[in-house]
């Protein structure tokens, strides 16, 4: 199996603060990585360097085989081929549900109009929204926004799927319909690294899970090893906080 | 009451043709100085350093100068340097460029209210710098900043009467020449007053529309 996404050796500094120290990762096509740890560690930096949101000072990332340099026009290549689902959605607020899904398509890869309201009429559908295609993201639930968020997603048919604590901002009562989403789309072959605190979640669908802690990876293996065998003593401390808060 | 009238009728056509000099400025710099302030705006938000650099610079040279020694140096200092302009067009020129200040400033403050989540989803869908603004940013920021760019309409239509210092005859200027002429201050002055309320109360009900409109925070 050849990697979708893989860094190796990436360093990345805020002035002096040294946030990622020697980040080495594959993730392989159609795999689902979950990456996990403590506030701070470095999960947002991370995926924000995988589609060029912010810039890495050594090593190497890459994408389908394109090297990922937000100081060069491929960067925009690579942004189309990985998509991202941000924690607070960050929908087009002045856009329908459908002109949200749509306008990746129409405006940076320039497809037919019709071709792409067919297309995003049924993402909508799949992320069982069908009715709301006319609604602003303001008329709709956090659970809502977050599938329309899923759905313009996949409209750019990606290769690769980032999601950044896609269920943290959500009521309790919307997080499964949104899991739930999540799952279809990994079951239908979508490579997908996942930033969660959704222990459950990621043993039943990750293929994968790295804990991060402070910048580097310090334990990674199959979900189930990891997540409930953890062998290193800071992995476990963090497993022990997030399954049992005080 | 029936001289006064009698009076405005003697005098309101030379007047109209001074709102018409004065509607001509005030829409003719509108114009220009939305154009440079957005691309001073632009500059500022390019996150190119020298481009924001030379942006803030200019902004604050020309909010350092008066408006009356801008046209006296569009109407007679640049002709030393092979640039002559009409009187009118010195004065477009003169309060688009004076203007274009706080249009930017305006333009600016707008396209930084918005939540940099827009701008992070824009980028993650492969959008390019332009394509954001123009799809993603700009439409968001008009909301923001069409109050205060009311507010700015008023204040151009009454400093378009400054454009008399370099010899346009709009309305103040008509004004004074036919009170000058015929000493009739209290009658002549009181239609130029009437006249200007005439055209800036509608823009003052409009922002007021806008303001309720798109909630002021
Ligand atoms: N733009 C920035 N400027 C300066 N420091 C930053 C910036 N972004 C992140 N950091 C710092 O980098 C470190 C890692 O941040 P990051 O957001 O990647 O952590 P995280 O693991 O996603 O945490 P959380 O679970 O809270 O989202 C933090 O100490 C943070 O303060
Ligand atoms: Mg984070």
């Amino acid at each position: 199996m050849t990697a979708m996404i893989e860094l190796t050796d990436v360093h990345k500094s805020f002035g002096d603060h040294h946030v990622i120290r020697g980040f080495s990762a594959s993730v392989a096509r159609g795999e689902v990585v979950c990456l996990i740890g403590a506030s701070g560690s470095g999960k947002s930096t991370i995926l924000r360097c995988i589609n060029g949101l912010e810039s890495y000072e050594r090593g190497c990332i890459t994408v389908d085989g394109v090297t990922v340099d937000c100081t060069d026009r491929s960067i925009v290549t690579v942004r189309t081929h990985v998509s991202m689902v941000f924690q607070r959605f960050n929908l087009f607020p002045h856009r329908t549900a459908l002109e949200n899904v749509i306008e990746g398509p129409i405006y940076v890869k320039g497809e037919s109009r019709a071709e792409a309201i067919d297309r995003g009429r049924a993402l909508l559908a799949r992320v069982g929204l069908a009715d709301k295609e006319g609604a602003h993201p303001a008329q709709l639930s956090g659970g809502q926004q977050q599938r329309v968020a899923i759905a313009r997603a996949l409209a750019m048919q990606p290769r690769a799927i980032l999601f950044d604590e896609p269920t943290s901002a959500l009521d309790p009562e919307m997080v499964g319909e949104v899991l739930e989403v999540m799952r279809s789309v990994a079951e239908e072959g979508m490579t997908m690294l996942i930033v969660t605190h959704e222990m459950a979640f990621a043993r039943e669908v990750a293929d994968r899970v790295l804990f991060l802690d402070q910048g580097v990876i310090l334990e990674q293996g199959p979900a189930r090893s990891v997540l409930t065998a953890p062998t290193n003593p800071r992995t476990q401390d963090f497993l022990r906080r997030v399954l049992h808060p005080m | 009451m029936s001289q006064f009238f009698s009076d405005s009728i003697e005098f309101l056509p030379i007047l109209l043709q001074g709102v018409r000099l004065t509607i001509i400025v005030t829409v003719g710099s509108l114009i220009l100085s939305t154009v440079i302030g957005l691309v001073w705006a632009f500059m500022r938000v390019s996150g190119i350093r020298a481009l924001s650099g030379t942006a803030v610079v200019i902004v604050n040279l020309i909010r350092g100068i008066p408006i009356i020694v801008q046209l006296f140096y569009i109407y007679f200092v640049l002709p030393d340097f092979g640039i002559a302009l009409s009187a009118l067009q010195a004065a477009i020129v003169g309060l688009g460029v004076a203007y274009s200040a706080y249009q930017a400033e305006n333009f600016r403050a707008g396209i930084e209210a918005i939540d940099h989540g827009q701008v992070e989803a824009a980028q993650s869908i492969g959008m390019g710098w332009w394509l954001m603004m123009r799809r993603v940013i700009l439409p968001q920021a008009v909301r923001i900043v069409l109050p205060p760019y009311g507010n700015t309409m008023i204040m151009m239509l009454k400093d378009s009467s400054q454009a008399s210092i370099i010899t346009v005859a709009e309305l103040a200027l008509q004004g004074k020449l036919i009170a000058s002429s015929t000493f009739k201050n209290t009658e002549v002055f009181t239609l130029v007053a009437l006249l200007y309320l005439t055209m800036s109360i509608p823009l003052i009900l409009l922002v007021g529309a806008l303001e309720r409109r798109f909630g002021r925070k």
